[in-house]
């Protein structure tokens, strides 16, 4: 269970990601600048994993907005984490087509797999998997989505969730 | 076989690149565009050709471009909508994962006949892959004189940048879209203005799918009254049809307007029929917010015409009978498919997808999964269809945006079509959790209708 003061340890942006976030901003018109905060709160997220308080408040200022209207978005918007995950979330699609060729006996099997519940991270920190909604992908399904890459996996078997479990269990070892 | 306008170079190798789309003739629209014609001369080529929005509501895209207001000294933008979500389509992922130069050119071409110098194209977040494929397309483009400063010599300048969203299905609504490119929540605009008008940053914007910009290319290249003499009466040229669901063959298919959907669901060239030898029950024939209909319903028109893969011969019946092409996302459910748990699954999709804005939205969508669940789970009662039916009628029309129509339908049509096996799943309660109602009557032919007296 994630604990209040976990969510309020400070973050330091890297002059590198300072420097993608200038090239987002540089796109959009004078004074427009907050059409960035998509692209910018993507770019945390691949960062750090998921997106803090303290990050937000740090977006916020280098977009000179209030704190509020990055709160706001990220909340909305489905992709952002407002909580630490996995270091692998499995997104995997739960939609009308995925689900008539299996999606749900793939999610059964994920989370017999990894032991946890939707939403929940395993105990090495390694894995959380979640159910999404369309991914556009229906006529491949089942199919899955890892960020922060969003690579695709599609015609997902229990074997094949397997290999790709097995695949980045020892990746992340080495 | 019919022609292939946008998926013809599709399996060459290399097509990705710009040396091979370029040998392949791309980009020639936009030299002949760019060198040969006047903006206005290619907006009326486009509304020559009848090319209608294919993102879902088929308004023509020449109109639509045609409204686009011009004050002088006003910034205009086009914004290219890829946040493909609709459940059951596809194609403009396969589309600019396979041949991202083709949407580049279109935008190209477009933004030069609408007088925008700043262009985006917002794709969905999930994306990601297909966002570094078009950033990467747009930069061999822009090194090789195609974009950037005074495109061609012509003095024309055109800068297009990739946006991401965030995962929302809502943004594929054009006003929420260009919400979400101000750095905002998807909410939806109340219209008017339209983004016509106030787009993006309050400037005249044209909002459009990719798939419609793509076929810019073609109706360039070709004319516009070429474009139109294929397809079928209102329903012009060609269309990328996503097929999915329990099909031996699914994938992306360019067809004419105008096919047949027996062949196409049966023929080989097509989707091959239905996997594992089973039998159609019932299609969601245009993306999951249009009406669902029952394999007999799908392939012959009530007066038991072939029903036809085109705008007008699919709404044949209106919403009693018919249902709609919308974005072409094909969906076929075969004999084992149960549509009570489909119909609770798209009704999920709809409470989880609803910004919120609009109560009736938000609210009814959310009571019609619950309804739904308890239907699908063992709880429901015989009341529940009129009930469901009650609050998709209190939705419908009660929104700022159509997405409360689109979580209305596929409910409603569920039960206008399905009834007997949404009231099976109350009387059976017991035996809908461990098997399914099966076919059924579904596909039985039509009844023949009586010859009209006089």
């Amino acid at each position: 269970m994630l604990k209040v003061e976990d969510t309020q340890v400070p973050v330091d942006f890297s002059p590198e990601l300072i420097s993608k976030f200038d090239d987002v901003v540089s796109r959009y018109p004078q004074g427009k600048q907050k059409s960035g905060l998509l692209p910018i709160l993507h770019l945390v997220q691949a960062e750090f994993g998921w997106v803090s308080v303290p990050a937000m408040d740090k977006v916020a200022a280098y977009l000179n907005i209030l704190p509020i209207e990055v709160y706001e978005v990220a909340s909305f918007y489905t992709m952002y984490f407002l909580r630490p995950q996995g270091k692998y979330v499995l997104e995997v699609c739960r939609t009308s087509g995925c689900c008539l060729v299996g999606a749900e006996k793939i999610m059964d099997h994920i989370e017999q797999k990894l032991g946890v519940k939707e939403g929940e991270v395993t105990a090495d920190g390694l894995f959380s998997w979640r159910g999404v909604e369309c991914l556009a992908a229906c006529g491949f399904g089942p199919v899955l989505q890892i960020g922060p890459e969003y690579t695709f996996y599609e015609n997902l078997t229990n074997e094949s969730v397997d290999k790709l479990i097995g695949d980045l269990t020892a990746k992340a070892k080495n | 076989m019919g022609r292939k306008l946008l998926l013809e170079h599709i399996n060459v190798p290399g097509i990705n690149t710009f040396d091979v789309y370029r040998s392949k003739g791309g980009y020639a629209s936009v030299e002949k565009a760019i060198k040969t014609m006047s903006p206005d001369a290619i907006v009326e080529e486009v509304k020559k050709s009848g090319l209608r929005g294919r993102g879902g509501a088929g308004f023509p895209t020449g109109m639509k471009w045609s409204f686009l207001a011009k004050p002088e000294g006003v910034a205009r933008y086009l914004v290219c909508n890829a946040d493909e979500s609709e459940p059951g389509t596809f194609k403009d992922r396969y589309l600019m994962t396979y041949i991202p130069h083709l949407l580049i050119e279109g935008m190209i071409v477009s933004s030069f006949a609408l007088g925008a110098n700043t262009s985006f194209i917002y794709v969905r977040g999930e994306m990601m892959p297909q966002i570094r494929i078009l950033e990467k397309a747009i930069a061999e483009a822009k090194a090789k004189g195609f974009l950037g400063k005074n495109i061609l010599g012509s003095g024309y300048d055109l800068e297009l940048y990739v946006q991401p969203g965030g995962g929302a299905y809502i943004c594929g609504e054009e006003t929420a879209l260009l919400e979400s490119l101000e750095g905002k929540r998807g909410n939806p605009r109340i219209k008017p203005p339209f983004p016509a008008i106030a787009g993006l940053y309050g400037c005249p914007t044209v909002v459009n799918n990719v798939e419609s910009i793509a076929a810019v290319v073609p109706i360039i290249n070709e004319g516009g009254d070429e474009y139109a003499k294929l397809g079928i009466g209102r329903s012009t040229g060609t269309k990328l049809i996503s097929a999915g669901g329990n099909l031996k063959k699914p994938g992306v298919y360019e067809i004419d307007l105008g096919l047949p959907v027996e062949e196409f669901i049966y023929s080989d060239e097509y989707c091959g029929g239905i996997a594992n030898g089973k039998r159609l029950k019932a299609v969601v024939a245009g993306g999951s917010s249009v009406p669902i209909l029952p394999a007999n319903l799908i392939l012959k028109t009530v007066n038991n015409e072939p029903r036809l893969m085109s705008y007008e011969s699919l709404s044949d019946g209106g919403f009693v009978s018919g249902t709609m092409l919308g974005s072409g996302g094909f969906i076929a459910y075969d004999e084992d498919a149960c549509i009570v748990r489909n119909t609770w699954n798209f009704a999920r999709f709809y409470h989880h997808e609803s910004c919120g804005q609009c109560s009736p939205c938000r609210e009814g969508t959310g009571w019609m999964e619950k309804v739904l669940h308890r239907l699908e789970y063992g709880h429901g009662k015989q009341s529940d269809m009129d009930l469901l039916v009650d609050i998709s009628k209190k939705i419908e029309g009660n929104t700022i945006c159509p997405l409360g129509d689109a979580a209305a339908w596929p409910v409603a049509s569920a039960i206008r079509h399905f009834r007997d096996e949404f009231e099976w799943h109350v009387t059976n309660a017991s035996e809908a959790t461990t098997r399914n109602y099966g076919l059924a009557h579904y596909a039985d032919p039509l009844p023949t209708p009586e010859p009209v007296a006089g």
